[in-house]
Parts: structure tokens; C-alpha cells; sequence
């Protein structure tokens, strides 16, 4: 009965009853009832609340969320704090499930009682942290339904939301993605500006800049454009290749209104996919492309037949496809185009037809070339046996010849002699105008023209009649002779006419021309009032003033502003502050950083370039967004316990430890690329150098703070990075140096920054969603050993493999996606990504020759056949190491050259973790001692022992998994080597005061001898 | 977001309606009917229809009008998106979607209505997830539930939402463990009166009906995927697998889906499989034409045409048609002016043509433009951009699933032009 619109209101007791059923079909059937009805019977309703209120605390998540569900539907305005109970309550549930009914039960309340609006935000602001996938979505359109205005809120969860969002239910991406984008626009500058010409100035300025950045990330123009701005856009490229549609068009709006100009292309092969769908998607794509086609003709350019109308189209989708495709019309095509429009006009549907011509006169006035063509073509068309199509051309051509009046006297008078078989008023009306626009060109027929009108003045439209007037007075005055008494007598007809516009118009026109003595000055300007010159009108797309609308909207399809619609704003001139982003606990580190310093210092660097301290500040902050993610809630415990001061250097600390590893590596690199920079020959002493440095920074940590273990590489390294900025400057005004040291430190700091930033790579977008599909195939060997929910940010570095300075343009990069090798499981997966510095193609790269040690096996990726320009490519190679560190040497080779390169694994990825219970790992343990077992004993401070602290040290170094354990305060790691696959046990036992042992027991006692150097630094280090 | 739905059959009436939030009247239909008096054609009807105090998006699927209301601003592809996923879904559920089924099974269509949206947000849309909330009806279920009492419901609440493959039901088991999977290609091509093509392109499908116990990975490969110039992806395709190395790696539904749609690339030749040579011709003075039409096979790459289905809506002044076919029968409906021509298949020693006249309306001036031709074939076990899958392998379980592989080629919008 609610389904068809009847009322069954007076049920509403027995109904009622049954929400206690036990059957589940009638219970649900209730709930509809409830719902549909409880509005209405307020009191009633109330009656079944205490059956959901039992239902809230139901130990199942799902009766729980279904309970939250209904309550919250029912309508009824008592119930307001009772929902708003259930709803805090539910966004604490530990089940993501509730927690994402919770947020749309966030709605239902707000649009039952908008002032609960404040608190509604709080639970909004908590929700938004959520990690979990399933909440995302419902979280961000309760937002944007309850608080759209209150950007603030999201800062702190951008870069979540972007990383998420790949694994977001396909319905929240939509929504996530508009609500990024709008956020986007008010949060960074214009990355439009490079096609100002700035572009020239910047280049010169930040060459050698440029160059470093280019590395880590191919596409990052000059003007820098803020990081997470680039995460955003690279995060959603890969929603292209949805299948859902809503999807597609999201990010496609999202890329045309945030993205540079440069990149906007790849959109428009996902839209003209698109079109194959259902016509109502079709209809609504083709709106958006054809805003979009008229401010970019070359982005659908290639794709100009995908456009072409198929007879069985319905008419709305014709006429937007011509609108389309007369976007599209330039001189190259203009040819094939008007062919294609020629079997248009025949087509059966006259309206179809009708919107051709006037698509052949707007190309016409935009491609001077084919004007001629087109009015003789459509000349040819006035011959047509349809009235709507004649009636048509005729209002075209007149707008065409307006345009070029001058040589077209022989069309005027065919169209004259057409006056009498047409109709159709518009036309009627133009031909009039037309005749009477260029009537000294034609003295002999206007006048007759004028007479056949006069005689049928009476019986036409009035839109004819007031052309009629028109032309009567123009003849007068140009014409008096033989027209004053035709004139005079329309006029007379006029005066008497019903519709007064007409009668006005004739009393203007009679005192405007026809001399007495009370006409006033006027008089003497009329011919100039009436026969000045009109500008040709333009003719324009419907379209065209419907960009100031955010695509893909509602508001856009209708063009007008829909209810609630949001205005997209216009980019800021100066970009807010983007450590707004950044999550708490760093902006207290910041704050601390070595007093009295920083403000100095930052100063300093801001005068030197903005892009630093950018991707400065994105630096800590990724960091600190991968720390806080996995372990925040261990933060908030630590910090009550200790003071301020140790507390921000704890979390600061951590924060890097994390990463710990990293660090090394970090300064690897840079030792690397300034060895790079300074001469070539100095590889070898790579190594020594490399340790040199370590050994004097922790010298030099440990001398700057003894107390507390907090000083630390982060602010150590922060330090640096200063140091050489303040260097840089002071090559920069003494300008004495040679230039090469300047380039050295620049390529230092640039080096540095971009290592530690994972957001600017690949990797971090395709961990979670890599996980996630690792775990749901519950395989033992997945990578990743941190916990389920959580997402995990795996450590992972890239490794230069070909600088793009000695690859001519090529840059190459390599990690360790810590994978399983497909190409076998003896093998080592290794991604390398690719770049394409230069300006033209590479073509063929592929791997040469290899060089490997005994025993080592190498599977290559299939050769690219080119690389566009700025374009990037990742391969997965796999590398069979022996279980050894040596490094596998081969080549890199283009169409051109041929680069050698070489990979040294770490001993870390050697490994592929294993899960095993704490018996059998003590077991095992027991069969590996003696020779089998290296140990040694670590000192650092107590915070560095926290489980996840340790957790996270040790993933980080090593792929190894957790071995769950009984004690506290011992940790036990397992995994097994790739090629051998024998076991590696990894033992951290915590004894008292700041100590601790770390035990590691393998039958390959080399790999475990190396394992146990490159762990102990980074346990004891901070 | 979406406040109501309407569902109204061709005749214009309202036959089943659903409310998410408060409901709105259904006078508010009222301005649907008005836009589809207008627009004559049911297909022409408007997807968005602004009205004072609501937005109407409507779909025209299977003879019925799905007509979604809401009230402020919302990507319209999202609401039409949604709307076909309904339909999709009902379709799964009941094997057609029409007028009397869905009235049949007002109970199960109302309460998938009510899972798929909360608050007019989606919450549920893959059919995996909601055949474990609701069960499908079938004729033995039925005769069951009314002996015993129970219901359609799923008594067990489903896992599958909560998992990280929402897709995937848990704990499904098979006795046989098969794989099949159709590669379907379509071309879309005008022809025009020459017999040159205009546009043709290819749009590829990979429709798999994956019947396997557990949690099976699989992964598929092709021999030649540069081919695909343009996918979209099942959620369940791991995307940077495929980035990287060209190869479909998933975790598959159970059941049927559609794990790929692709298009080949415009830049490679499309083989036009047929031509259709056509002499139709209307002279002025009389009130007959002639009309002949032979279709024949062109680069079929050794393969037999199939299904060959030729339909072409007549200009309004033609009156009726007298032809012979020399296969196949014909209809034509003086009424709508369609004529259609089941061919069959097309034995290349003789083809297959359709002669005769026409009778025009007496008077009436001779039609502009000739009819155009919609062609409609099949080609079985080919592939026509020449894509093929190299392998497929499975992990995750321990069986030996059986693997299938189907091409077929078909005609999507094949139009010539005459």
C-alpha cells in the first residue's frame, strides 16, 4: 500500500506491534512502515524507540548499525536527544560499519533539527580522522550536507583522504573527490599561471632547482606547485578507469578545474569512453565536453568522429553532438566537417535538420575561409521542399550577410523572390529586414518588395509587420519617390493595428520621418537612425557561458544555480599556509625547533625561494602524517607522562626514528649525488665517506644534547638542510665560489628533501590499496606486517639507479615494493620507475647487457617502445641475489645509449616475512644456536622501546613479520631469505634500564651478521 | 541526495513509489508527464527536468520510466549512475525488469530498495552483498517459503560489507570449480553511401562467470594488449598490476560480472566484416520505388556471419512494401514505417538480398534523404581487433579449476548510409 501512494496511517498500531517480531522479513517490513508513517503518529512511534534503543547495544555490529539506521529515520522531533546519543555513541563503535551509519545518521538528524548543527560538527570533526575506508565517504557528504563552509576541518585530513581514496566505495569517491575539489581551489595557488610567460623568468631562476626536482618527480613544473596539490591529482588519476561513471565525470571536473593546463588531456579519452553508456549518461557527458570543447578545441580534437551522429540517436544527444562538433571545426577540418553536416540536413528529423544549419552558420562566421562555401551551400538548401529547413537557412544567411553585406546582391534577390512561397514569420521577418538593410543595393525589387507586403499587411505576423514598418520607413528615405504613398499607407494600417508595439512603432516612425513643422530635430538624424551601419551579431554557443558552473553539477546541466549549489572559488593569490595540513604533533615540534633559531632562519629562507620551505615543511610533515597514523594513539599516553619539552622531542624524535633508516639512506643519497656533482671518480670512496658522516653526526648529536636522546636526526637534519640553505645564500652574495659547490649543496638539499617525501612518489598511493588486497587474500607472506586497519605507511625509499644528468633525459628510480616476485620465487621484486626529462621521445628502453655474479638471475621488463616527453613509466623487474649483497650490474640502454647502472640490494630486502607462532619460533630458535646466532646489546633511551617504536624500526629496515609474543618486553620478528629460504629470526629483548639485546639466529650467518650491523644503529640511534 | 523514486510505466502511471527522506508528493510527476508530452518520443524525454522546488532525473530502461527526485544540487551522473545500477540490479534479481515482475515482487524490490540507499546515499550496490541480504526469488524457494514460513531474508547478516573485497561473498563453495570467460567485441561503424567507412571503432568487453571455492586469485594475461587503448576495471582489478606489467590481476566476484570494458585504439584499421550493397530509389513523378538491398560477407578472417538482422525506418511517405526476401522473412510496419529483415546466416556462394517496390503516398514529394540501414550480426570465436588472452593462472586456493575462453564478435551501432 506505500507503494502505491495509498494511506495506511490508521494501521499504525497494529503495525507497530510487530517491531519486537522475531522474523526478520516482517521486522524489516515494519521499519519501512515505521518510517514511512512515524512522522505523522508521533506518539505512536514513540512506542517502538525502546526496541532500538535495546537494539543499539546489540553485540552484533550490523544490528547495531541497522537499529541506528531506523532510529534514525523515524522523523519525529521528541526523539532528538535520544538520536543524539545513539549517533556519539556509534561514532566510537569499534566496527567501521557503525561508525559509517553513524555519519549518515549525522544528516538524517541535521535535517531534522538544524541547530544541533554545533554539536553535529564535533562528531563530523571525529569521524573525519576515521581511517577506515567504509567511512569516508558517508563522513564527507554529511559534511558537506551539515558544514560545507567549515574547510578548516579537512587540513588535517587531506592527505588521508587522498591516499584513501583509491579504496573508497565508488559512491564516495564522487563525493569525496568534489569536495577535494573545491578545497583544492581555496588552498593553492593557480598552477595555471605557467602559461603567462612567467614561465621564461622562473626557469633561468630555479634552473639548477629545477633539474633536482625533475628528478623525484618528473611532472613538477618550475612554479611549484605545493605537493599535496600534486597528490590530490595523481591520486584520482587512476578513478579514470572506474567503471562508474559518476566517477569518471568527478575526476574529470576535478582535473579541469585543478590541474595544469599541461595535463587536462587525459581526461578526455576516459569522457569519450563514456559515451558508449546509456543515453542519459551520454546526455549529461556530452554537456560537460561541450563546455569544456569550448575553451579547449584541442582536447577532443583526436577524438572529432567519436562524435558523429548516428541516425538512431535520440534528437537531444544529435543537437549536443553538433554543438560539439562545431566546437571542434577549425581549418583542418572544417572540409570533413561540412560533408558530415551536409547528410545532417537531409536527415528525417527536421529539428535535427534545422540545428544543422544554424551549426553551419556559426562555423561559417568562425572559419573565414569556408564562409563562401556555406552560403552557397546554403543558398542551395532555400531550394529545399521543407518550410521549417528554408525557414532556417534564410535566418542564417541573413546573419551571414550582414557580416559581408557587399558582394552578395544576386542571394538578396533570390531570397526576395522567395518571400512568396515562405511562411514562416521568423524567416519571413528576416527576409524583410534583409531586403530593407541593403536597399540601395537593390532599387529595383525593394520597392516591389514593399508593395506585395503592403497588400498583405493585414493577414501577417506581427513580428513581419514591425519588419514591414521597418523597411516602409528605410525605402521613404532613401526612396521617396516611389515609395512615399506605399509608406504612408502601411503606416495608416499600422495605426489601427491591434497589437499596440505596432501601433507605437508606427506613431514613432511617422514623427521620425515624415516632415511637418512640429518635428523636432530628430527629424534630420533619421536616415542616419535607420540606415546606420549594425554590427554583425555574433554568433555564439549556448554553451558558452556555462563554464562559471562547476562541471559535472547539477547546476551546470540546468544552467542555473540548483539549491545548495556550492560556488567553486577562484584560485588564491597567495597560497594559505600549507602546514594547515600537517597533523599536530609537528606543528609543536616546529614550534620548538632549536630556539630562537628558526623564525631567523626561516626568514632567511623564505627570501631565498618559497619551493623549500614548501617542500620543507612537506617533508616533516609526511613524516609526521605516517607516524600519527599508525601510531597516535601510543603518542597521546606517552606525552601525559613525560613534560612538555621531552614530549615534543620524543614525538619529534620518533617521528624520524620511524623512518630511521631512511636517514642513512637519506645521507647516502646525498653523499652519492654530491660525489656526482664534484667528480665522477670519487665512487669508490663512497663508502668510507658515507660512514665518515654517520660516525660525526651522531658524534655531533650526542654532543649537542647528552641528556635526552631527543636531539636527534630530525632537527639534526633540519639543521643541515639550514646550514645549507644559509651556505647557499652565502655563495649566492659573495658570488666568488666556483659555481659547482653552489650546485653541490643545491643538489644536497634538494636531494634530501624530495628522499624524505614519500607523498611525492608513486608507492604510497598503491601500498594501501596493495595491502588491503594482500590481506583479503589472507597470504601469509604479504608484506606488510602492521596491523590490519591501520593505514600502513610502508617504509619504502627509492634508490636512484640512472640520474637523468648522466642518462641524457632518463631518469631512472628503483624500490622495493616487497612483494612476492612474479617471475620467480627465488626472486627479489624490484619496481624502477622511468622519466623522461627531455623534451622529445626516448624510444626503446630496454635492459642490455647484464654483468651479475655467479649464480645470480635477472628478469628484465619487456622493452617500452617510447616514452613520451614529462611522461613516467614504472617496470617490475625481478632479481634472483643469491641471499647475497653483491651488487647486479647490467645496462640500461635507449634507442640511442646505453647507460650502466647498478642495483645493491639492502640486506633488509633480502627477506620475505613469514608468520609462525611464538612456540614454533622458539623452536626454531632452539635448533639455530651456537654458530647460527649473532647478538649484540643495544643503548638507547626508554622511549625508543616501545613496541611499536621497535615495530616500526625494524620494518623499516627489514621485510621481516611479527611473531606474536607473550612477554613485553621481548619482540621476535621472523622471516626467511628469498633465494634459500631459510629462516631469519629477529629477537629485541628489553632489559633494565636502557638497554636491551637483539639476537638474530639464521643458518646464513653472513646475512645475519649484516642484518645485525644495520639494525643496531637504528635501535640504539634515535 | 535522492528523496524519492517513481517508477512509471509507458502508459503514464505512477505503479510503485519509494521515499527516503520525507515524502514527497507524487503530483511532483506531474512536470515528468508535462516533459514527456513535449518531447513526443519517449527517448527524448529530458534526463534533468528542473521544477520550483525539486529536480527530476529520470532513465528509460526496459519500458519504464525510473524517475529519482531530489532536492539540491547532487552530480546528476551520480543519480543516473545509481538508477542503472538499480535496474541492473533488479534484472540480476528477477531475470527481466518489467512492470508485472517488479509488481510480483513488490516485498523483495522494496526491501532491496531500502538497502541500497540510506538517506537517498548509496549503501549497497553490489549484488554480491545484497543476494546475501536478500535473497532472490526462485519458484522452488517460494513453494518452500510458503510451506515452512520462512522468508527471503537473509538470516545471517552479510560479512561481505565489512571485508576489504566487498565484492566477494565469504565461504563460497562449489563442487565443480569453473571459469569462463566471453571476450566480446563490438564494432561501431558508418558506412556511408559508398560504401567507405566514416568512423568505425571497437569497444571490447570481458564478461567472466567465475564459479570458484574460496578465495582464489586470478590472474589473466594477454598476447597482445598494447591492443587496448582505453579500459575501465571491475573494482576488483589490482590497477597498478596492470599499469605496470599489462596483466589482470583480481580477486573475482562470484558469480557473473563484467571485469573489463575496453576500446581499441582508433588508430588501428577496423576489418569491417560486411558490406551491404543497396539500390533504393523513389522517383518523383510516381508512386513507386524501388528498393534492393544484398548483404554480403567481407573480411571475416574465415569465419561465418551469424544473426544478421537488418532494420531501416522508412521515410513517412512510404505506404507499404512489397519485397522477397531470398532468405529470411521480412516485416513492415506501415504504422512506425520500420522495416526489418531477419537474415540469418550468410552462405557466401549466395547472398542473401532483398528486392522490390515500394508504394509511396500519391501526391507527396519525393523523401530528401534515403533510409538508413542498421545492421545487426554476430561472428562466433573471433575476435575481430585480434586481442587474445594468453593465460590464465589461480592462487590463494589449492584446486584445479576449469578454465573457459569465448570470443564473439558483434555489431554495435552499425549504421550505413544510403
Amino acid at each position: 500500500m506505500i507503494a502505491k501512494g495509498k494511506n495506511a496511517s490508521e494501521l499504525f498500531p497494529a503495525v507497530v506491534k510487530n517491531v519486537a517480531s522475531k522474523n526478520i522479513e516482517i521486522k524489516k517490513l515494519v521499519y519501512v512502515y515505521l518510517v514511512r508513517y512515524a512522522e505523522e503518529q508521533q506518539d505512536l512511534a514513540l512506542l517502538s524507540i525502546s526496541t532500538f534503543q535495546r537494539a543499539l547495544k546489540d553485540p552484533n555490529q550490523l544490528i547495531r548499525a541497522s537499529a541506528l539506521r531506523v532510529l534514525s529515520s523515524i522523523r519525529v522531533p521528541i526523539i532528538v536527544p535520544i538520536m543524539m546519543l545513539a549517533i556519539k555513541e556509534a561514532s566510537a563503535d569499534l566496527s567501521p560499519y557503525v561508525r559509517k551509519n553513524a555519519a549518515h545518521a549525522i544528516q538524517k538528524l541535521y535535517s531534522l533539527d538544524p541547530e544541533q548543527k554545533e554539536m553535529l560538527i564535533e562528531v563530523i570533526e571525529k569521524l573525519l580522522k576515521d581511517k577506515s575506508t567504509l567511512v569516508a565517504g558517508s563522513v564527507v557528504m554529511a559534511f558537506e550536507e551539515v558544514c560545507p563552509d567549515r574547510i578548516d576541518l579537512i587540513h588535517k585530513n587531506y592527505r588521508k583522504l587522498c591516499n584513501l581514496l583509491v579504496d573508497v566505495e565508488e559512491w564516495g569517491q564522487v563525493v569525496i573527490i568534489h569536495m577535494l575539489t573545491r578545497y583544492a581551489r581555496t588552498q593553492f595557488v593557480s598552477p595555471w599561471k605557467e602559461d603567462d610567460g612567467l614561465e621564461d623568468n622562473e626557469k633561468n631562476f630555479y634552473e639548477s632547482d629545477d633539474e633536482q626536482k625533475e628528478k623525484t618527480d618528473q611532472r613538477k613544473k618550475p612554479y611549484t606547485m605545493d605537493p599535496d596539490h600534486r597528490l590530490l591529482i595523481r591520486n584520482t588519476k587512476p578513478l579514470l578507469q572506474s567503471r562508474n561513471a559518476a566517477v569518471v565525470m568527478a575526476v574529470a571536473q576535478l582535473y579541469w578545474h585543478i590541474s595544469p593546463k599541461s595535463e587536462v588531456g587525459i581526461i578526455s579519452k576516459s569522457l569519450v569512453r563514456l559515451l558508449r553508456s546509456n543515453r542519459e549518461v551520454q546526455y549529461i557527458v556530452l554537456q560537460n565536453i561541450a563546455t569544456m570543447s569550448i575553451q579547449r578545441k584541442g582536447m577532443f580534437e583526436p577524438y572529432l568522429k567519436s562524435f558523429y551522429v548516428r541516425s538512431t540517436d535520440p534528437t537531444m544527444i544529435k543537437t549536443l553532438k553538433l554543438e560539439i562538433l562545431t566546437n571542434l571545426a577549425n581549418e583542418a577540418n572544417i572540409s570533413t566537417l561540412l560533408r558530415e553536416f551536409q547528410t545532417y540536413v537531409k536527415s528525417q528529423d527536421k529539428q535535427f535538420a534545422a540545428a544543422t544549419i544554424q551549426t553551419i552558420g556559426r562555423c561559417a562566421t568562425n572559419i573565414s575561409e569556408v564562409t563562401d562555401t556555406c552560403l552557397n551551400g546554403l543558398v542551395c538548401l532555400l531550394s529545399n521542399r521543407d518550410e521549417i529547413v528554408v525557414a532556417e537557412s534564410v535566418v542564417v544567411i541573413k546573419k551571414l550577410l550582414q557580416m559581408q553585406p557587399a558582394q552578395h546582391g544576386e542571394i538578396i534577390k533570390h531570397m526576395a523572390k522567395l518571400l512568396d512561397s515562405i511562411t514562416v514569420p521568423v524567416a519571413r521577418a528576416s527576409i524583410l529586414w534583409l531586403i530593407g538593410e541593403n536597399c540601395e543595393r537593390v532599387p529595383k525589387i525593394a520597392p516591389d518588395v514593399l508593395r506585395k507586403m503592403a497588400k498583405s499587411f493585414t493577414s501577417e505576423d506581427d513580428l513581419v509587420k514591425l519588419q514591414i514598418l521597418n523597411l516602409g520607413a528605410k525605402l521613404y528615405l532613401t526612396n521617396s519617390r516611389q515609395t512615399k504613398l506605399l509608406t504612408q499607407y502601411i503606416l495608416n494600417l499600422g495605426k489601427y493595428d491591434q497589437n499596440y508595439d505596432i501601433r507605437d512603432r508606427t506613431r514613432f516612425i511617422r514623427q521620425l520621418i515624415v516632415p511637418n513643422e512640429k518635428s523636432g530635430a530628430l527629424s534630420k538624424y533619421a536616415k542616419k537612425i535607420f540606415l546606420a551601419q549594425k554590427p554583425a551579431p555574433l554568433l555564439e554557443s549556448p554553451f558558452k557561458d556555462r563554464d562559471h558552473f562547476q562541471l559535472g553539477t547539477l547546476s551546470h546541466t540546468l544552467n542555473t544555480k540548483a539549491n545548495g549549489y556550492l560556488e567553486l572559488s577562484n584560485w588564491p593569490e597567495v597560497a594559505p599556509d600549507p602546514s594547515v595540513r600537517n597533523v599536530e604533533i609537528i606543528e609543536l615540534a616546529k614550534e620548538w625547533t632549536p630556539a630562537g633559531k628558526t623564525k631567523k632562519d626561516n626568514a632567511a629562507k623564505k627570501f631565498y625561494s618559497e619551493s623549500e620551505e614548501e617542500e620543507d615543511s612537506s617533508d616533516s610533515s609526511s613524516d609526521s602524517e605516517s607516524e600519527s597514523e599508525s601510531a597516535s594513539g601510543e603518542q597521546d599516553e606517552e606525552g601525559g607522562s613525560s613534560d612538555d619539552s621531552s614530549e615534543d622531542s620524543s614525538s619529534e624524535h620518533r617521528s624520524d626514528s620511524e623512518s630511521a633508516s631512511e636517514v642513512g639512506d637519506k645521507r647516502t643519497a646525498k653523499r652519492n649525488s654530491k660525489s656526482n656533482g664534484k667528480s665522477d671518480s670519487e665512487d669508490g670512496e663512497k663508502e668510507n665517506e658515507k660512514s665518515k658522516t654517520s660516525d660525526s653526526f651522531s658524534a655531533d648529536s650526542g654532543s649537542e644534547e647528552e641528556s635526552s636522546s631527543g636531539s636527534e636526526s630530525e632537527s639534526e637534519s633540519e639543521f643541515e638542510s639550514r646550514k645549507v640553505a644559509k651556505e647557499k645564500e652565502k655563495n649566492k652574495t659573495k658570488q666568488d665560489r666556483n659555481p659547482l659547490t653552489k650546485d653541490v649543496s643545491l643538489l644536497d638539499l634538494d636531494d634530501f628533501n624530495p628522499v624524505s617525501t614519500p607523498v611525492a612518489f608513486p608507492t604510497p598511493a598503491l601500498s594501501p590499496s596493495l595491502i588491503a588486497d594482500l590481506e583479503g587474500l589472507n597470504l601469509s607472506t604479504s608484506s606488510s606486517v602492521i596491523s590490519v586497519n591501520t593505514p600502513v605507511f610502508v617504509p619504502v625509499k627509492t634508490h636512484v639507479l640512472l640520474h637523468r644528468m648522466s642518462g641524457r633525459g632518463l631518469a631512472a628510480h628503483y624500490f622495493f615494493p616487497r612483494q612476492p616476485c612474479i617471475f620467480g620465487d627465488k626472486m627479489v621484486s624490484i619496481q624502477i620507475t622511468l622519466n623522461n626529462t627531455t623534451d622529445r621521445k626516448i624510444e626503446n628502453i630496454h635492459i642490455g647487457g647484464k654483468k651479475l655474479p655467479m649464480g645470480m638471475q635477472m628478469h628484465v621488463f619487456n622493452p617500452i617502445e617510447s616514452l613520451e616527453p614529462e611522461g613516467s613509466i614504472t617496470v617490475s623487474v625481478g632479481i634472483d641475489f643469491c641471499d647475497s649483497t653483491q651488487t647486479a650490474s647490467f645496462q640500461l640502454c635507449t634507442k640511442d645509449d646505453c647507460f650502466n647502472v647498478n642495483i645493491q640490494p639492502p640486506v633488509g630486502e633480502l627477506l620475505l616475512p613469514v608468520t609462525m607462532s611464538e612456540k614454533d619460533f622458539k623452536k626454531e630458535q632452539g635448533m639455530l644456536t651456537g654458530m647460527n646466532e649473532t647478538s649484540t646489546v643495544i643503548i638507547a633511551a626508554p622511549q625508543n622501546f616501545t613496541p611499536s617504536v621497535i615495530l616500526q624500526k625494524v620494518v623499516n629496515v627489514a621485510n621481516v613479520g611479527v611473531v606474536p609474543s607473550g612477554q613485553d618486553n621481548i619482540h621476535r620478528f621472523a622471516a626467511k631469505t628469498v633465494h634459500s629460504g631459510s629462516l631469519m629470526l629477529v629477537t629485541v629483548e628489553l632489559k633494565e634500564g636502557s638497554t636491551a639485546q637483539l639476537i638474530i639466529n639464521t643458518e646464513r650467518t653472513v646475512i645475519g651478521s649484516v642484518l645485525l650491523r644495520e639494525l643496531k644503529p637504528v635501535l640504539s640511534q634515535g | 541526495m535522492i528523496h524519492s523514486l517513481f517508477l512509471i510505466n509507458s502508459s503514464g502511471d505512477i505503479f510503485l513509489e519509494k521515499h527516503w527522506k520525507s515524502v514527497v508528493s507524487r503530483s511532483v510527476c506531474d512536470y515528468f508527464f508535462e516533459a514527456q508530452e513535449r518531447a513526443t518520443e519517449a527517448e527524448n524525454v529530458p534526463p534533468v527536468i528542473p521544477t520550483p522546488h525539486h529536480y527530476l532525473l529520470s532513465v528509460y530502461r526496459h519500458k519504464i520510466f525510473f524517475v529519482a527526485v531530489i532536492q539540491t544540487e547532487v552530480p546528476p551522473l551520480f543519480v543516473i549512475e545509481f538508477l542503472h545500477r538499480v535496474v541492473d540490479t533488479f534484472q540480476d534479481y528477477f531475470g527481466v525488469c518489467s512492470e508485472p515482475v517488479i509488481k510480483d515482487n513488490v516485498v523483495v524490490v522494496y526491501e532491496v530498495l531500502e538497502e541500497m540507499l540510506d538517506n537517498g546515499f548509496p549503501l549497497a550496490t553490489e549484488s554480491n552483498i545484497l543476494k546475501e541480504l536478500i535473497k532472490p526469488p526462485t519458484i522452488l524457494r517460494t513453494v518452500v517459503n510458503t510451506i515452512t514460513g520462512s522468508t527471503n531474508v537473509g538470516d545471517q547478516l552479510p560479512t561481505g560489507q565489512l571485508s576489504v573485497v566487498p565484492w566477494r561473498r565469504t565461504g563460497v563453495k562449489y563442487t565443480n570449480n569453473e571459469a569462463y570467460f566471453d571476450v566480446i567485441e563490438e564494432i561501431d561503424a558508418i558506412i556511408d553511401k559508398s560504401g567507405s567507412t566514416i568512423t568505425a571503432e571497437i569497444q571490447g568487453v570481458i564478461d567472466a562467470c567465475v564459479k570458484l571455492t574460496g578465495m582464489p586469485d586470478l590472474t589473466l594475461s594477454f598476447m597482445n594488449p598494447r591492443l587496448l587503448d582505453d579500459v575501465s576495471f571491475h573494482p576488483c582489478v589490482r590497477f597498478k598490476r596492470w599499469e605496470s606489467e599489462r596483466i589482470l590481476s583480481f580477486i573475482p566476484p562470484d558469480g557473473n560480472f563484467r571485469l573489463l570494458s575496453y576500446h581499441v585504439s582508433a588508430q588501428n584499421l577496423v576489418a569491417i566484416p560486411v558490406y551491404v550493397k543497396h539500390s533504393i530509389s523513389f522517383r518523383d513523378s510516381s508512386s513507386l520505388g524501388r528498393f534492393e538491398i544484398t548483404v554480403g560477407p567481407k573480411q571475416t578472417m574465415g569465419k561465418t556471419i551469424e544473426g544478421v538482422m537488418v532494420t531501416s525506418q522508412m521515410p513517412k511517405g512510404v505506404l507499404n512494401m512489397s519485397l522477397a526476401p531470398s532468405q529470411g522473412t521480412h516485416t513492415f510496419d506501415p504504422v512506425t514505417k520500420m522495416l526489418s529483415w531477419d537474415v540469418g546466416k550468410i552462405n557466401p556462394q549466395k547472398l542473401p538480398s532483398l528486392k522490390g517496390t515500394m508504394s509511396l503516398q500519391a501526391g507527396a514529394s519525393k523523401p530528401d534523404e534515403n533510409p538508413t540501414i542498421n545492421l545487426q550480426f554476430k561472428i562466433q570465436q573471433l575476435a575481430i581487433s585480434g586481442l587474445k588472452v594468453n593465460r590464465l593462472d589461480m592462487y590463494g586456493e589449492k584446486y584445479k579449476p576449469f578454465k573457459g575462453i569465448k570470443y564473439m564478435t558483434k555489431a554495435g551501432k552499425f549504421q550505413v548510409r544510403t
